[in-house]
């Protein structure tokens, strides 16, 4: 689910620099696609799964070495679920939407995960550590309501098992960080 | 690996030599690793496996196998041993060596891990006696437990690609279509036009190149028919595709497959690849005149984009807008040349049909609806997972014989059948045969296959608006009745699961949904409304409930309940107070404890705690 294992994080330190690194990276994503129009949909795809969101530059970049108008990039990251514009957290937690966890209590797993962050559906909490995504379904309808956190599953989830899964991953941090 | 493969009859020297050396194989091992058995531990009982299976030294004496999903996503993570046929469920690694031990060992069943029969609670240690899948006829879903998706040689010991040497052998293209249109094949993606009539309109066509699609973009939530097919049994789609595409007259292929599938996409990959290698795809196939390729190109997350207009503009790299229809693809599809998409069931429906003929398929099913379909049975039903039925069977067999009924004694309420778009039936109707004419006829669609069962703590209202506030995020935009009808219907329901609606936004809805499905181009605004149409036939005195008594009967719709401790049950033991996210709750301990409705956020985190059932939801007037 999530791409943050290949998500590359380099702090910011020269604009300049990363605005190259990032245009290098592109390149070469464009080229496994032959600079192919047709094959948009996947070059955004491989860029997000490099850069781990579609960044604005990174979008008017492709548009440039594709001889189309940034319109055309913009209109199709937008339409697919799939593509974040916005930087991703550091942790992702998805919670599934699907039917089956809908009537299994799924909205109420969602809206304690929106409680416990302080964010909606679709945000990263202020200090990037997790973000907040809903996803269509995952197609494991038996353990619903179902969480996945950085891809893992979490099945059979309550609104009162999500303070406790939180509590953990915080714990966990702080032993990386330590 | 099996070589490159230039001939029918080196094919047939192909199986017959693996089976020569599989002869000796002894006990099967097969651990289901679909999504709800992974998600449940399968991998970690693999790998205890395999470790295992070395560690006793057991290469020689046991085939070990991971393998798409078997169906029963209820008992995961599912272990299966061959050839005595026993299912294991709930499997953990350390129950690996006992397993080992004993039943591959002394072949002995251990009772903890079988099955327990609901009605006798008897263990049922072999599949076929299990309820679950005594009452299917799994002809497609039934591979997926003797197949590893990874290994090309596995699906040769099938019998695989030997429709595809029969067909190139011994058919020609006009044949090929014949036996499809005898067989009654109607397509599986939702719309069930028949597989026969599109490609003979698309090889009658006068366009150069052709190309064929398979459609392995499932949408709706909660379905993963496609998912288990193209995970389970790569092969099988690939085949069936290459048989379309000879008949067609194709010479270039696509697998349009969700990016949210990642281990569908990686399967299918590397399935193209080995075929390419064994000389399945490419040029000359098996040594004949006929060439073919297949490329895998990945969706991005839009439902609108299993429309097959939609999927075309997709593929060609924009976004996923519908064409007004005709022209259909079968006349004028990708890059303008005609194109057939079939869905993945279909495509993989296809081989069986060449090996068994026309005739053996046609006898399968319904007077209008022929073969088995897959469903992917969920929601408030005992057994979840992946079910394979003729057409025809009546949802009270797919919900009672199958899937076991409902959990916790409940009842039985509606199932909602064909997806987002599809509608709600209600429980009156549960001797429907399911087929297209019947399910259109009761104001619902077959879809694709998704079935969500639903019971007395469903609301239809709630599940209305789920569906169409789903509808509404994915409505592409392009007609204003399916993108604004969506959204003024998803208000007004929100207007009545608040509390606000009025019995004239009834007649509205009503007036609203078939505007919506009359006015909309593609298949998703032409249904877009069913949700809210089925429910006020089968359900209106729900929605009359929220509207004139401000009750939600089913306990869900939040602004209209409340959560309340019913004091001669309350032992005072503090466990809701404790779990209270909102502090709402008060009380000293061993003393009857109150909720405060002002500040309860009604998570539902007391009643699930609550040892005693003293907490209750209650909607609707009376103090």
């Amino acid at each position: 689910m999530s791409s943050a294992s290949s998500t590359d994080r380099t702090a910011v330190s020269n604009p300049a620099a990363d605005i190259e690194d990032m245009k290098a990276k592109v390149d070469a994503v464009l080229e496994d696609h032959r600079h192919d129009r047709g094959e948009l949909i996947a070059i955004l795809l491989d860029t997000q799964d490099i850069l781990g969101y579609l960044p604005v530059p990174a979008m008017k970049y492709i548009a440039e070495r594709l001889n189309i108008p940034p319109i055309d990039i913009f209109g199709t990251a937008t339409f697919y679920r799939s593509f974040k514009l916005n930087p991703p957290g550091r942790h992702t937690c998805t919670i599934c939407m699907g039917t089956a966890c809908h009537v299994r209590g799924g909205p109420q797993v969602l809206k304690e995960f929106e409680r416990q962050l302080g964010i909606c559906a679709g945000q990263t909490t202020p200090d990037r550590e997790y973000e907040l995504e809903t996803v269509a379904c995952v197609g494991a309808c038996a353990m619903g309501p179902l969480v996945l956190i950085d891809g893992e599953y979490h099945g059979n989830m309550s609104s009162r098992k999500v303070p406790r899964l939180l509590r953990r991953l915080d714990r966990e941090r702080a032993e990386e960080t330590q | 690996m099996t070589g490159r493969i230039s001939s029918p009859d080196e094919l047939k020297q192909a199986r017959t030599s693996l089976e020569q050396a599989r002869e000796s194989a002894r006990d099967i091992i097969t651990v289901c690793t679909g999504p709800g058995c992974v998600a449940s531990g399968a991998g970690e009982v693999a790998d205890a496996f395999r470790a295992q299976i070395k560690e006793q030294g057991l290469e020689d004496r046991v085939t070990f196998r991971c393998t798409g999903c078997h169906g029963f996503c209820a008992l995961a993570p599912v272990v299966t041993i061959d050839p005595a046929g026993i299912c294991y469920g709930g499997v953990k690694p350390a129950d690996v060596p006992t397993i080992l031990e004993r039943t591959v060992g002394a072949g002995e069943i251990i009772d903890r891990l079988v099955y327990t029969h609901p009605d006798t609670g008897q263990p049922v240690p072999y599949e076929k006696d299990i309820p679950f899948y005594k009452h299917q006829d799994r002809l497609l879903l039934e591979e997926n437990r003797r197949i590893d998706p990874e290994s090309i040689d596995d699906f040769f010991v099938l019998g695989g690609y030997e429709a595809l040497a029969r067909v190139l052998t011994d058919m020609d293209p006009e044949a090929v279509v014949q036996e499809i249109l005898d067989s009654g094949l109607r397509g599986r993606g939702g719309a069930g036009f028949p597989t026969g009539r599109k490609w003979s309109i698309c090889r009658q066509n006068p366009g150069e190149p052709k190309y064929i699609v398979c459609n392995a973009d499932e949408g709706d939530p909660g379905a993963f028919m496609d998912r288990g097919i193209l995970e389970g049994n790569p092969h099988r789609v690939i085949e069936g595709m290459c048989i379309g595409a000879y008949a067609i007259g194709a010479s270039e292929g696509f697998v349009y497959v969700r990016h949210e599938y990642p281990i569908a996409v990686r399967n299918i990959t590397r399935a193209v690849e080995q075929a390419r290698e064994a000389g399945l795809l490419g040029e000359g196939i098996l040594g004949s005149g006929f060439a073919f390729d297949l490329k895998v190109v990945m969706g991005a997350g839009a439902f609108v984009c299993g429309e097959e207009t939609a999927l075309i503009a997709s593929l060609e790299g924009r976004t996923g807008e519908p064409k007004q229809r005709p022209p259909f693809p079968a006349q004028s599809g990708y890059r303008n040349k005609p194109t057939v998409i079939n869905n993945v069931e279909t495509w993989a429906s296809v081989p069986h049909i060449i090996t068994r003929g026309a005739g053996w398929f046609s006898s399968i099913g319904s007077e209008g609806s022929k073969g088995t379909k897959i469903f992917s049975l969920v929601g408030k039903v005992e057994n979840t997972g992946l079910v394979e039925v003729p057409m025809g069977t009546t949802i009270r067999q797919l919900v009672y014989d199958i899937g076991g009924g409902i959990p916790n004694g409940k009842e039985f309420k509606g199932i909602q059948t064909g997806g987002p778009a599809g509608g709600c039936l209600p429980a009156e109707l549960m001797d429907l045969p399911i087929d297209f004419e019947a399910l259109a006829e009761a104001g619902t669609i077959m879809g694709s296959g998704g079935m969500i069962v639903m019971d007395e703590s469903t609301c239809m209202v709630d599940i209305a608006r789920y569906f169409t506030r789903f509808l509404e995020q994915e409505s592409c935009g392009k007609c204003y009745s399916c993108r604004k009808g969506t959204q003024r219907m998803r208000e007004i329901l929100d207007d009545i699961c608040e509390g606000r609606g009025t019995l004239e936004q009834l007649e509205l809805l009503e007036e609203l949904g078939h505007t919506v499905n009359e006015a909309s181009m593609c298949g998703l605004g032409q249904n877009a409304a069913n949700p809210v149409l089925s429910t006020l036939r089968y359900f209106r005195d729900e929605y009359e409930a929220h509207i004139t008594e401000r009750r939600c009967p089913a306990g869900v719709c939040t602004t209209l309940i409340r959560y309340q401790i019913q004091e001669s049950l309350c032992d005072g033991c503090h466990a809701c107070f404790k779990v209270c996210p909102a502090d709402a709750i008060s009380g000293e301990k061993d003393a009857v404890h109150v909720i405060d409705p002002d500040v309860c956020i009604k998570c539902g985190a007391c009643l699930e705690v609550c040892p005693q059932g003293a907490i209750s939801v209650v909607s609707g007037g009376g103090e």
